[in-house]
């Protein structure tokens, strides 16, 4: 049962959540954790405690890795709902949850968002068909169900998930046939200035050539510097086309190659919903393409009541997230009094050098994968809200009566006010704004996050 | 002059005065607020209402029968022009009684309605077994309701839009995001400052909304203005079971059902409280049952804008004639009456005797 | 669409999907048993009625919206499957007249 206060209330058990909850429980804090899945470990290391050894095996080190930290979280005497999906959530710290479909009010003093990242939609003509899907489900269907795509399978897209999951695919034997790289030309090159720093983090950057060469080495059709990409089906994906793009030395142009499944992907964001609802301020990170909330460096928002840790505030990876989070649970502890000044400062120094360590990687993959203004922002024809089936063409057209944020774009065209709530299509919708009315993202805003944050019945609601 | 006349405020009530005026061959510019500015606009339930209006201030009674009878054709038109459907529909609205006392003290309310327009407003009460027949899911905790076919409801956002179709279409010159710091000058010859850049025109108009008060000191006039937060809910869409529009349930044109409202005085606070939500929910499930297993897709604040004896407000100032100020919480029932009487009120071609019944001399006896 | 890597190492359970009977793995989601299962489409959108299938699996976008056990617009990528579960595609907006 749960109680109806707790001294620090984390919502979220992948790294950042867990780490946070040990940190706090090993100083005596009275800590409970809200996580929507059946099981601790977010998306990255979503079902690690019940994954066989040939789900180990294709998933490779960085996702049994997990483990550790799951064990540990089990263990930290923290309180734990899993299937705890938070509806309401206020700049007051007044949390709402649902657990088993009934309706729970919630008070902390301190409040930790941890909701991870999602992936950035990669809006191309025709991505609603039945058969294209994010590379991060396909991921997710491999973890938590051990399956794999059977049939035609294109990949597409940029970022270091695409290609892990090319990787993972390949050890569990699974033929891709083509491998769509949207990274724009030249991204590489110029990022190589940012290498230096990312010296620290070597590590990631063997992993990816290796990543890199055992996929080269399968004899996968590789594109690069694809242009023009799009799905083709009448009822499902039958095709997947693009105008231009390079494989080897070779240019290629109107390419169509039949698919069953496409799996898309150009990096993550941040879900800021969590954070936006309860009043912590955001702001436009360029260099990620994401909305981070702004935060100092133990993760405290904009409210000094409210932390807000790991991919959910911004994209830094599973090892960084952990450490931020540790380093928001111990000050948490500090400002409870659970923890001196002078603890405080001996326990985070070594946490601190180790995360800067981890961080050092960002610069380089932010930029190397940095996605292709055109895949951010589609052509009139694509649709941008899924849920209300609205398109670019439509979004401009209310721009061009005035529209100056996506606020009022909504009201105009329902984009953002379905079920989704805008949760897949906002990032799109403040980009092509942006670029219509030529104003930094900063000025043009994001959808205001109302409640419910995740679904409720109007019953469940009234008997909260 | 770069003007005839200067909108200041684009919502439903900036909107619609602005689409008439500029259909009077007036050269009008709109000055909007912004993406997050307070909008009653985007919070609004949808009615194009009659029945209960007014029943304590006669004069409001007619003018809102008045305002509905015009929808049919403002709807028409509009929608014609812009291509937009404002899902208008006349076909009648009902308000729902949850007790024997509610429903007379509704028969007392709309007697009067009948009463200060000489019968014009038609009304029936229906008790539970004639309500059940029209909404077969009612429960039985409602009593009765009360019905008036002169009722009708609206997709309040594609009223919006429309309206801002029409206007880009007339070239009226919209200009979004602004801050009016200053209004100066007198009939003939208003200057309008708004982020720094100063507009002239033969007249202005407030319908700023919440705004108008501060707007209202910049020509001599005092419109006392009233916040007044109404949280409203919007839920998945379902199969068609409501066909009429009421006061606190109402099933859009796309199937989703909106659950309003509330009242409340908490000041510039657009915000939402778990507890009022419960109430209004409670209240929709209690007259139809079904709605607990349906799933809310959002809930939100909006701040009405009531004047002191929720009346609206049609003021020329006495001091800088030219100036009006268009204060009022129905915008969507009066959207009609604004494009058509009030915009030719403004322009001198329309000196409707109800119009004087609105002024804030009532306000300040 | 969709095929596992290996026998479902917890077992399965029968679940009936549009009528049908499916053994699927024990603790997988009602979205991932519905793409084992080969449908086609979820769901149909209550706007176009065009048909879709689980997109993003991680409870965003809405997409794989069915009827589960009778209930309207469940997220079947967050819902478990369990034994005897009835699953039906989503058809438009809700029906809650036959509950």
């Amino acid at each position: 049962m749960i109680d109806d206060r707790y001294e620090l209330l984390i919502i979220g058990a992948g790294p950042a959540g867990m780490a946070a909850a040990c940190e706090a429980a090993s100083h005596g804090i009275r800590v409970a954790v809200l996580d929507n899945q059946a099981a601790p470990g977010g998306q990255i290391y979503r079902n690690v405690d019940r994954a066989t050894n040939r789900q180990n095996r294709v998933l490779g080190k960085d996702f049994v890795k997990g483990r550790s930290l799951v064990e540990q979280f089990k263990q930290s005497g923290g309180s734990y709902f899993p299937g705890a999906t938070v509806w309401f959530l206020d700049e007051k710290r007044r949390v709402g949850v649902l657990i088993d479909d009934k309706s729970f009010f919630v008070d902390a003093d301190k409040l930790l968002l941890a909701a991870g990242a999602q992936e950035r939609p990669m809006p191309i003509k025709g991505w609603q068909l039945p058969g294209v899907m994010t590379a991060g489900a396909g991921q997710i269907l491999l973890k938590s169900a051990g399956m794999v795509p059977n049939g035609r399978l294109v990949l597409a897209g940029s970022g270091p998930l695409l290609l892990l999951l090319a990787y993972q695919y390949l050890q569990a034997g699974v033929k891709i046939d083509a491998l769509i790289d949207t990274t724009p030309r030249g991204a590489i090159s110029r990022s190589l200035g940012k290498l230096f720093e990312a010296l620290p983090a070597a590590d990631y950057l063997l992993k990816g050539v290796k990543m890199m060469l055992a996929v080269r080495r399968a004899g996968i059709p590789i594109y690069h510097g694809v242009e023009g990409l799009s799905a083709i089906g009448e009822e499902k994906l039958e095709a997947v086309r693009f105008d231009t793009g390079k494989t080897g030395f070779k240019k290629v142009t109107d390419c169509e190659l039949r698919a069953d499944t496409l799996l898309l992907h150009q990096g993550v964001i941040s879900n800021i919903r969590l954070p936006l609802a309860a009043g912590c301020e955001i702001e436009w990170d360029a260099g990620q393409k994401n909305w981070a909330v702004t935060n100092d460096e133990w993760g405290r928002s904009s409210n000094a009541d409210i932390y807000v840790v790991g991919d959910g505030s911004r994209i830094s990876g599973a090892e960084a997230s952990a450490l931020q989070g540790r380093l928001a649970g111990m000050h948490a502890s500090h400002q409870l009094g659970k923890i001196s000044d002078s603890k405080l400062e001996v326990l985070s120094g070594p946490v601190v050098k180790s995360r800067k360590r981890h961080l050092s990687i960002r610069p380089f993959l932010d930029s190397c994968y940095t996605p292709s203004p055109r895949y951010l922002v589609p052509g009139d024809d694509t649709l941008v809200c899924r849920c209300e089936e609205i398109t670019a063409g439509e979004i401009r057209q209310a721009v061009r009566l005035g529209c100056t944020g996506p606020n009022q774009v909504k009201s105009f065209t329902r984009c953002g006010m379905g079920p989704c709530q805008g949760g897949q299509c906002g990032s799109t919708v403040s980009l092509i704004i942006a670029e219509q009315l030529d104003k930094p993202m900063a000025e043009i805003g994001c959808l205001r996050v109302r409640p419910p944050l995740s679904p409720i019945t109007l019953g469940q609601l009234s008997e909260a | 002059m770069d003007q005839d006349c200067i909108v200041i405020g684009g919502g439903l009530v900036g909107s619609a005065v602005a689409y008439g005026l500029s259909g009077q061959n007036q050269k009008v510019a709109i000055l909007d607020g912004g993406d997050r500015s307070f909008r009653a606009s985007r919070g609004n339930f949808g009615l194009v209402w009659v029945q209960g209006k007014g029943w304590d201030y006669p004069p409001y009674a007619q003018w809102c029968l008045k305002a509905a009878n015009l929808w049919p054709e403002f709807s028409r038109q509009l929608g014609e022009e812009t291509g937009t459907d404002l899902c208008y529909r006349r076909n009648g609205g009902m308000h729902f009684c949850v007790n024997e006392a509610e429903l007379e003290e509704r028969r007392k309310i709309l007697e009067q309605n009948a009463l200060h327009t000489d019968g014009e407003f038609q009304y029936e009460m229906l008790d539970h077994a004639a309500l059940a027949e029209k909404v077969p899911q009612i429960s039985n905790a409602v009593v009765g309701a009360s019905y008036s076919h002169l009722d009708g409801h609206v997709d309040p956002l594609s009223l919006l839009h429309a309206l801002h179709q029409g206007i880009n279409r007339q070239d009226v010159t919209y200009v979004p995001s602004q801050n009016v710091s200053e209004i100066s000058g007198k009939d003939g010859e208003f200057r309008v400052v708004s982020n720094g850049k100063t507009r002239s025109a033969g007249k202005v108009v407030l319908c700023a909304g919440l705004g108008n008060q501060r707007l209202g000191e910049m020509v001599g006039m005092n419109i006392p203005v009233v916040v007044d937060r109404g949280q409203l809910m919007i839920t998945e869409r379902i199969k068609p079971f409501l066909d009429w529009p009421t006061l606190h349930v109402r099933q859009t044109g796309e199937g989703t059902v909106q659950i309003g409202d509330s009242h409340e005085k908490v000041g510039l606070d657009d915000g939402t409280d778990p507890a009022i939500l419960q109430k209004i929910v409670q209240r929709a499930v209690l007259m139809f049952p079904f709605l607990a297993r349906v799933r809310l897709v959002r809930a939100w604040g909006a701040l009405r804008i009531m004047t002191p004896d929720g009346n609206p407000i049609y003021q020329q100032s006495e001091t800088c004639p030219g100036a009006y100020a268009v204060t009022c919480h129905s915008g969507v029932t009066l959207a009609a009456i604004h494009a058509g009487t009030v915009a030719e009120w403004i322009s001198g071609k329309n000196d409707d005797p109800l119009l004087s019944r609105f002024g804030t001399d009532r306000l300040h006896v | 669409m969709f095929k596992t890597i290996e026998e479902p190492a917890e077992g399965a359970v029968e679940i009936l999907v549009e009528g049908v009977a499916h053994r699927v793995p024990a603790n997988i989601s009602v979205a991932a048993a519905a793409l084992l299962c080969g449908l086609g489409s979820v769901r149909e959108t209550p706007v176009s009625g065009a048909g879709r299938l689980p997109y993003c699996m991680m409870g965003v976008c809405f997409d794989c919206l069915m009827k589960i056990n009778g209930q309207p617009n469940q997220r079947a990528c967050q819902v478990t499957v369990a034994a005897d579960m009835t699953v039906e595609r989503q058809l438009g907006a809700a029906e809650y007249e036959d509950l």
